[in-house]
């Protein structure tokens, strides 16, 4: 098992023809993941390198039966392109693109609120997502990633940041621990997927024993899964919260101070996340560090 | 992207929503002119990206001619909590009756819009926050929905303003609002917006943060990042499109990915060393983008050495140190690098750096993380060996 998508995961890259995603649409595939179709408007009919391209989403999934989308446009069109993506019925969508304006972001999230409840968002501005050995959607080099031992302890990965997540990766590769899914949910201010929702995902995931968890200063994520890590989940968890030096925000005004309280420094995090019961590390080595520890414990 | 007052009240007014007249002055007699023009009384208030300038000193009411000289003279180059002022701007004073505060900001854990009112602005507001939280009104506003005159009345009679100037702040809520989001602004905030004797409501103080991903649909924001406050090593990261803030130590910080790049801040800080700066490369560590990156550490007279942290994704190992290689021969350090690279190829990568007969004095290859933090600090800190 391996949480939200797995070997049957079958994916269409929406932007395969554009020079993103067909460099990652293609890597994903050579990974070893089902990329079944491309999607660009007006060149429907054509193909990349074998993979069938379609005009729309709704096309491509009806000709493909895909149940999972890689959305690789750039910021102006990505809005556009999740929003089909749900409307066609996905279930998963990954958006990898950087830069979509904040306004933008709260109002796609909304809309799949609403109109499209079954659909998961993942992103925008995240690395993706790999449950090694099976499925490999976005920026992720699929060679960092150690698949998970079959009938022994694996861990579940979910981060914030991108070059973290694969520090946090290699990490446990050089611990020589398997991992069943690495989520990268990013770190843009409406993600569409939280550090609770994969929480609870790998809490209920048979195959994952335990939890590696990386955050990063500023909002209150990290302080949110603190809060449902104590009442909810019962899995040992290692993680490490970047930015403890990191310079303060210039703040002018004072909506974040009287909306935060206190909330959003890598310290107030920590304490946070140890409080749940959370072994928290230094520094990304010891994170992993002490998630071999836990490893060892679980014999 | 933060807005000096006078700037955000000139986007304010293109909502439609009113502010005092007025005009940025960047001398004693530019203010003069001003004030001349505009009548008296009026008000000089100085011009920096910090809160809480009222009660430092840097705003003061003028009743002719000589007070706003003394007043402007005091002003100008005041040091505001480390912000100096350079700009300060002349407004029509305003009789005031009541001071409250409204914002809009967008909540990140509720992944709503959040209107925060109350009938107790002014410059104390955090202090009424802290003391008595129900004295601020907070309500969600759903992205997909927005707020309508109807809902904004309903918020002000709930913070408890009086009900003669509800309709006029449901007015300026709603415009508010739509500044917020047409503007798209991550904070739009006004402290205070006061309630005159003669029953109009106006904004007297103007908070507005822009978001810098929204650029593309917002040419006119290019004024704005004229005026931006960056020293001169960020202008020329500004010009090469770097990532990079400027800090205060003397390790030179390269690292790809933000998060990277914050970790390696806190590694080198772990080990009793200071950063310089945060400078994050993302994706893409060429020859151009590693001589861009040097170019810019460079430049920094404080810096004794440079860790470069890089973890190859997709990025690759043998790019990254092509990419050093290539740099180190345009540029003439002034300090010498310390590398950790991992990941993708960087085995290659590694033998790529070592063939190209570098002295060790100029750039040493560590294996992890925290050695290279290590060997960084104890260049920068003197001790070599
Ligand atoms: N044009 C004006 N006419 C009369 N009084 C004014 C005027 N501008 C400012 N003031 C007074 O000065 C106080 C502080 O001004 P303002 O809110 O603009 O700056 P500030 O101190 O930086 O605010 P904040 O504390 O919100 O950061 C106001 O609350 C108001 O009482
Ligand atoms: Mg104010």
């Amino acid at each position: 098992m391996a949480i939200f998508v797995n070997e049957h995961t079958k994916v269409i890259v929406q932007g395969l023809t554009g020079g993103q995603g067909k460099f990652h649409g293609l890597r994903n595939r050579a990974y070893g993941t089902k990329v079944v179709a491309g999607v660009t408007p007006g060149k429907g009919g054509q193909d990349v390198e074998g993979i069938p391209v379609f005009d729309s989403v709704a096309d491509a999934v009806k000709a493909t039966g895909a149940d999972a989308s890689f959305v690789a446009v750039p910021p102006k069109a990505a809005p556009a392109a999740i929003l089909e993506a749900a409307a066609a019925g996905v279930g998963f969508v990954v958006c990898i693109t950087e830069g979509i304006p904040a306004q933008d972001e709260a109002r796609v999230y909304a809309t799949l609120k609403r109109d499209y409840p079954r659909t998961r968002l993942l992103g925008p501005n995240c690395p993706g997502i790999i449950s090694p050995g099976r499925c490999n959607i976005g920026i992720t080099a699929g060679e960092i990633a150690h698949e998970p031992t079959p009938g022994g302890k694996n861990v579940g990965i979910v981060s914030r940041s991108g070059t973290l997540t694969y520090q946090a990766l290699f990490e446990l590769k050089q611990q020589g621990i398997g991992v069943t899914t690495c989520v990268g949910i990013g770190g843009d201010p409406v993600p569409g997927t939280s550090f609770v929702d994969c929480l609870a995902e790998f809490q209920k995931d048979p195959e994952t024993s335990a939890i590696l968890m990386i955050g990063e200063i500023g909002g209150s994520a990290e302080e949110e899964a603190a809060e449902f890590i104590k009442a909810n989940v019962t899995k040992p968890m290692s993680a490490y919260i970047a930015g403890v030096t990191a310079p303060a925000g210039k703040k002018m005004g004072h909506a974040g101070a009287i909306v935060s309280g206190g909330k959003g420094t890598a310290q107030g995090k920590m304490d946070a996340l140890r409080a749940a019961g959370v072994k928290v590390g230094a520094n990304p080595t010891e994170a992993g560090q002490l998630m071999a520890q836990i490893i060892a414990s679980l014999g | 992207m933060d807005l000096f007052e006078y700037q955000g009240k000139q986007y304010f007014a293109k909502f439609g929503i009113p502010v005092s007249a007025g005009d940025v002055a960047h001398t004693v007699d530019e203010a003069i002119a001003i004030a001349e023009r505009v009548g008296y009384p009026v008000v000089v208030k100085a011009q920096v990206q910090v809160g809480g300038r009222g009660k430092a000193g840097g705003i003061k009411l003028a009743n002719d001619k000589a007070e706003v000289q003394t007043h402007a003279t005091n002003i100008l180059g005041m040091d505001i909590k480390g912000h100096v002022v350079k700009r300060v701007w002349v407004e029509c004073a305003s009789d005031i009756a009541e001071e409250y505060y409204a914002s809009f900001t967008l909540d990140r854990a509720a992944k709503q819009h959040l209107l925060m009112l109350s009938a107790q602005g002014g410059v104390d507001i955090e202090e009424v926050a802290a003391k008595d939280p129900t004295a601020i009104v907070k309500l969600h506003v759903n992205p997909i929905v927005g707020i309508d005159a109807a809902v904004a009345k309903k918020a002000a009679a709930d913070a408890r303003i009086p009900a003669k100037a509800q309709d006029g702040v449901a007015d300026i809520l709603v415009k508010l609002y739509d500044c917020f989001v047409k503007g798209d602004c991550d904070l739009a905030e006004i402290n205070p917006l006061i309630l005159k004797p003669t029953g109009e409501v106006h904004a007297l103080d103007a908070k507005v943060s822009l978001d810098g991903n929204a650029l593309f649909r917002h040419p006119e924001w290019e004024a704005f990042r004229a005026t931006e406050e960056l020293d001169d090593r960020e202008r020329l990261a500004r010009e090469k499109d770097l990532q990079y803030i400027g800090l205060d130590g003397s390790v030179g910080i390269i690292a790809n990915g933000a998060g990277l790049a914050m970790s390696t801040l806190d590694v080198v800080n772990q080990v009793g060393g200071k950063a310089a700066n945060f400078l994050d490369i993302g994706g893409g560590a060429n020859a151009e983008l590693m001589t861009a990156a040097l170019e810019v550490i460079n430049f920094d007279t404080k810096v004794k050495s440079i860790f470069i942290n890089i973890f190859g994704g997709i990025t690759r190992g043998e790019e990254v140190a092509k990419g050093i290689v290539e740099a180190m021969r345009r540029v003439e350090l002034r300090a010498p690098i310390v590398i950790r690279l991992d990941g993708t190829n960087a085995d290659q990568g590694r033998a790529i750096l070592a063939e190209a007969g570098i002295p060790s004095s100029k750039l040493m290859s560590k294996p992890t993380m925290l050695e290279a933090a290590r060997a960084a600090v104890d260049i920068a800190n003197g001790k070599v060996g």
